[in-house]
């Protein structure tokens, strides 16, 4: 029974492995209308894979899905109906043109002829394609495609929106288009299922984030909440030798190595007399360091609290 | 909770030709497929009619009526090249549905709510409409080149339906084999054993000039009752039940290739 107040999204319990390999461990997600909501996670964490369940193209083991209230099980036409999915990889036809890729989804949807003329038109209009419109997608850059992409998902005027990854690859400024794009979309009243490696996309784009890490929700709420969730920010050192680094290391046991650089990072509340205890325990035991820099808390650090793990290993910040 | 009537009704015919416009305009955006599968046949039929139709011509004294030789030969192959066109049109089949797979668009019609079956009826009704072009160019060739058929305009409507059933069965197991296939490589060679079943059959040569093994396969393999009955239908000889036979395999493969079909495509990847 769809109800208009039922949540776009209502998962509880979803599991799927592939072979011996767990994937999805008992995620449960709720995403009510007319919001953005995000997955967050490493390269591999099981992203694509909830899109393609909840999507109804991959079945699940075990759970409960609702989408746009339909069971995804029992009910996936009804689903389908109410969806538009943008996948990680582009689902245009290259041989034909941007506009006829428009109105093959226009004739799909049983929109009239004039009609399905005048909302391609429109789509073209807005995504900044009307001068593409007559070539063929094959020639189109990366950040053309996906709006041509994300065009082709909005013809049918979907509920629910799914967009898994949609500004991987792309430069700064087609990711700044894609963000715009998105704000306006949810203006609009949809709901907006997001996925995405990068914890600033989250930050700017979503009302509420969920972190997928190692098949579970390791941790979810708006971007101001999962900020809370830790104490602090961090002080990142920098050292001019590896040997000072190891050393620091041996004194400081939450620190994590900050990527492949010599420099690590400390959990910190940035106070004072934090910084003033820090900074003794290093000269206390001699560690040179050639720089030091306190950062107030952003989701990179979330991550860090989370998993122990600097987010430049697992989710690529920038 | 108030609970909303929904219109989940599908239009399989309407959203069937829409495939078909989109077949059709990749497949003009894509020439060179269509002459390839075009010009493979034609090949053979040059090769077979002017350097090899001499002599295996001559050999065909008493087996087929008429005189031996070339014009004979010309005669006896056509019907062989005619469904080799079909066999390299449906290997096009493949390769564009393998094509289609590694593109995502089909992903993103199985998110779609429209009827699944169009996704492939598409490809069905295109490929069908691209062997019938590629007859008409190929029969134009053999008749070129001296092959000179004896049907009335009742023989050429038979055989034209004829093809275009043969087409069509064949078309359907194509679009399984292009599903099967990992890769646009896998695709175009899936289909090979097809290309070279007309020779393992009455299609250049009589199956009385084989080797017993070879000629029992010969005899009941479904190309040979396919190539005989176009035979006789475009020479205007008896068709006897062959025809029957023939259509008999081609309802056994439409099936077998549109359940296989259907089954590839609706399993969840
Ligand atoms: N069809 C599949 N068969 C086997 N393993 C798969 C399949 N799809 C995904 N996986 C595995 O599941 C894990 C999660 O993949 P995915 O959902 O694509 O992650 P993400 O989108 O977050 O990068 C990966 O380890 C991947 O190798
Ligand atoms: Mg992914």
């Amino acid at each position: 029974m769809a109800s208009t107040h039922s949540p776009a999204i209502a998962v509880t319990g979803l599991r799927k492995s592939f072979g011996d390999q767990v994937v999805l461990d008992g995620i449960d997600l709720d995403v009510p209308r007319g919001t953005v909501f995000s997955l967050l996670g490493a390269n591999g964490a099981g992203k694509t894979t909830t899109v393609k369940i909840l999507s109804t193209l991959l079945g699940l083991d075990a759970g409960e899905i609702r989408v746009a209230g339909y069971d995804v099980v029992r009910q996936p036409d009804a689903v389908r109906a109410a969806i538009g999915v943008t996948g990680q990889f582009s689902a245009v036809d290259k041989l034909l043109t941007g506009a006829e890729n428009l109105r093959l989804m226009a004739d799909l949807h049983h929109l009239a002829r004039d009609a399905g003329r005048r909302r391609a038109a429109d789509l073209l209009e807005q995504f900044d394609l009307t001068d593409a419109a007559g070539k063929p997608a094959s020639t189109y850059s990366g950040g053309m495609l996906r709006r041509l992409d994300l065009a082709m998902t909005l013809v049918g005027s979907p509920q629910v929106i799914f967009l898994d990854e949609p500004t991987t690859g792309l430069d700064p400024r087609s990711r700044r288009d894609m963000w715009q794009i998105v704000r306006d979309l949810v203006a609009g009243g949809v709901t907006i299922f997001l996925t995405t490696q990068y914890l600033e996309e989250a930050d700017e784009l979503a009302d509420r984030i969920a972190v997928l890490n190692q098949g579970r929700v390791v941790a979810e709420g708006s971007a101001e909440e999962l900020k809370r969730q830790i104490p602090g920010g961090h002080v990142l050192l920098r050292f001019g030798d590896p040997e000072q680094l190891d050393a620091a290391r041996r004194v400081l046991a939450q620190a994590a190595r900050d990527g492949d650089a010599l420099a690590l990072r400390v959990p910190s509340d940035g106070s004072l007399s934090s910084l003033r205890s820090l900074i003794g325990l290093l000269d206390d035991r001699g560690v040179q360091v050639d720089e030091l820099s306190v950062h107030t808390p952003d989701l990179d650090d979330v991550f860090l609290a989370l998993t122990g793990n600097p987010t430049k290993d697992k989710v690529t910040a920038r | 909770m108030s609970t909303t009537a929904l219109d989940l009704r599908t239009y399989p015919l309407r959203d069937s030709a829409t495939m078909l416009r989109r077949n059709l305009k990749r497949m003009l955006r894509y020439p060179s497929m269509t002459v390839t599968l075009i010009a493979m046949p034609v090949v053979f039929l040059l090769l077979f009619v002017y350097v090899l139709g001499g002599t295996l011509g001559a050999g065909l004294d008493g087996t087929v009526a008429g005189a031996g030789g070339r014009a004979a030969y010309a005669n006896y192959v056509a019907p062989a090249i005619i469904l080799m066109t079909v066999t390299a049109t449906i290997q096009g089949t493949a390769i564009s549905i393998a094509m289609d797979m590694t593109e995502g668009i089909i992903t993103r019609f199985r998110t779609m709510h429209i009827a699944r079956v169009s996704v492939l009826t598409g490809h069905v009704l295109g490929s069908v409409l691209q062997a019938v072009f590629s007859l008409v160019v190929v029969i134009g060739a053999a008749i070129l080149v001296g092959f000179r058929p004896k049907a009335g305009p009742g023989g050429w409507l038979a055989a034209a339906g004829f093809l275009i059933a043969v087409a069509y069965a064949l078309v359907w197991l194509a679009v399984a084999l292009g599903q099967v296939s990992q890769s646009v490589e896998t695709a175009s060679n899936l289909p090979m054993p097809l290309t070279f079943l007309p020779f393992l059959g009455s299609g250049f040569v009589p199956t009385d000039s084989m080797p017993a093994g070879l000629r029992w396969f010969a005899e009941y393999q479904p190309f040979t009752p396919i190539i005989e009955t176009i035979r006789a239908l475009l020479m205007a000889e008896p068709v006897g039940n062959k025809a029957w036979i023939a259509l008999a395999w081609c309802a056994v493969i439409a099936l077998g290739g549109y359940l296989w079909s259907k089954r590839l495509f609706n399993r969840q990847g």
